[in-house]
């Protein structure tokens, strides 16, 4: 258990970047709706690619976590890293969740449907199911110990899957725009663009990270106090 | 003991077992074969582009008969604390879970085996061509790797029925995709696009093996 000093500090820290990731949001937002120009095809319609882009690299950033802190469990069986991976796996649930809702509003006006069945949209729709099932695993064992591995292997074996399920589905067939901001060319958009979507991805980046920590203490707060209930006998 | 005579040990228990109680192979074989009558229902699986809709049937019928297998052979095995029998003897984790996914195999090839030649009869499709018997291989493989993994651990949860196949089907999406691609490509004549099909399959296969072998220590740890 990490002594209070170090919480203080550490709350402190959490709490700075916390406003901080306020303020990174409010540019970011003003900066979506008045500085990036509008988008001569698209329209308005545009601006939501803003929060659709940092949300989805945000999404897989959670699983990446997942899959790290699951293998680190297994071979460490510290709970801090399954406390971490139920944290990342909350966060990451939330943003594949924005992502597809992003997407779809996008959708509607610029493809003319909600959904469509493209190997990015199926492979996040998956990813979404997959997150499902790991809240389900964990809550359906009774034993916090087993839930723990259960949910590690799932971590892993899941982190591995996406990428053949996403190449799967894009064999299948797919329909969403390229890629065009990592790309080899350099980012196709203009610079007032660009600025407003670095912006957005690091406000994101910046509430993602406070999110990540707030989440984690609440997690090992839980534990500790399952622990206490435990030494009295409640 | 060599783990092959392990696993031949732990593949003649359960193949006793099943002789004894045939709770598994015959459920799922009328599962499976149900299955495709109520298909060729719900599509209809006598006209002209059958082969497309026929793959898709089939497909269906092998996974979900699998899922109900798997999901009742782990369920056998915790009865009587059967499984702690298995996981005490001296055996390691790695060589158990081949044991498991060797006899999973072997009932699902069996009702396999079954649907196919009635599917053949009933929709007159070639399915008994070796490629297609090349991927209906594969892609158990690939499936029985993930559940074998899977099934033991929801036996475990509470509501095991809904947790196997939650967890299961979103994971072996590439395995249906790419099998039932495969199998219609191979059914309407095209073979020369099937290649990358069959190899996405045995990529699968050979990962998830290594991967499932790794970790299913973790996940029988009682």
């Amino acid at each position: 258990m990490a002594s209070v000093a170090t919480r203080r500090s550490a709350e402190t820290w959490s709490r700075a970047l916390g406003w901080l990731s306020v303020v990174l949001v409010a540019i970011s937002v003003g900066m979506i709706f008045l500085y990036a120009p509008s988008d001569r095809v698209q329209g308005a319609a545009q601006r939501i690619f803003y929060i659709h882009l940092p949300a989805a690299w945000l999404a897989y950033l959670s699983f990446f976590i997942i899959f790290v802190s699951s293998i680190a469990y297994l071979a460490r069986r510290h709970p801090r890293w399954d406390r971490l991976a139920r944290s990342a796996a909350e966060l990451g649930f939330v943003f594949t969740t924005i992502v597809l809702l992003t997407g779809s509003i996008w959708g509607r006006p610029i493809w003319g449907t909600w959904w469509t069945w493209d190997a990015r949209l199926t492979t996040t729709l998956i990813l979404w199911f997959i997150y499902l099932a790991y809240f389900m695993l964990r809550a359906y064992v009774s034993d916090p110990e087993r839930g723990a591995r259960y949910a590690a292997v799932l971590g892993i074996v899941g982190f591995v899957d996406v990428p053949i399920i996403h190449m799967s589905v894009r064999w299948w067939r797919t329909l969403h725009p390229e890629p065009i901001v990592v790309r080899a060319e350099g980012p196709a958009m203009p610079d007032t663009m660009l600025y407003t979507l670095i912006v957005a991805l690091v406000a994101f980046m910046a509430l993602y990270v406070f999110l990540l920590i707030e989440k984690y203490r609440v997690e090992r707060m839980k534990d500790e106090l399952a622990e206490v209930r435990l030494q009295h006998g409640v | 003991m060599t783990a092959a005579r392990q696993i031949y040990a732990i593949v003649r228990k359960d193949l006793l077992l099943e002789l004894r109680a045939r709770e598994q192979v015959t459920g799922m074989a009328v599962f499976a074969l149900l299955t495709l009558v109520t298909f060729n229902f719900a599509f209809d699986l006598t006209g002209a582009d059958r082969a497309a809709s026929g793959s898709g049937a089939l497909w269906v019928a092998i996974i979900f008969a699998g899922l109900l297998g798997m999901g009742r052979a782990a369920a056998i095995d915790r009865q009587q604390g059967a499984w702690e029998g298995v996981l005490l003897s001296p055996v390691d984790r790695g060589t158990i879970f081949l044991g498991k996914l060797a006899s999973a195999l072997l009932f699902i090839g069996i009702v396999e085996a079954l649907a196919l030649a009635v599917f053949a009869a009933l929709f007159s499709l070639p399915v008994l061509h070796p490629m297609v018997l090349l991927v209906v291989c594969l892609g158990t493989v690939g499936f029985g790797t993930l559940g074998t993994l899977f099934s033991v651990m929801a036996a475990t949860t509470r509501a095991r029925e809904v947790m196997l196949p939650v967890l299961l089907f979103p994971l072996s999406l590439p395995i249906v995709i790419s099998a039932v691609r495969a199998t219609t490509l191979l059914l309407t004549d095209r073979q020369a696009e099937v290649g990358p099909w069959i190899s996405l399959l045995l990529g699968f296969d050979v990962l998830f093996l290594g991967i499932s072998y790794v970790v299913f220590g973790h996940a029988v740890e009682e």
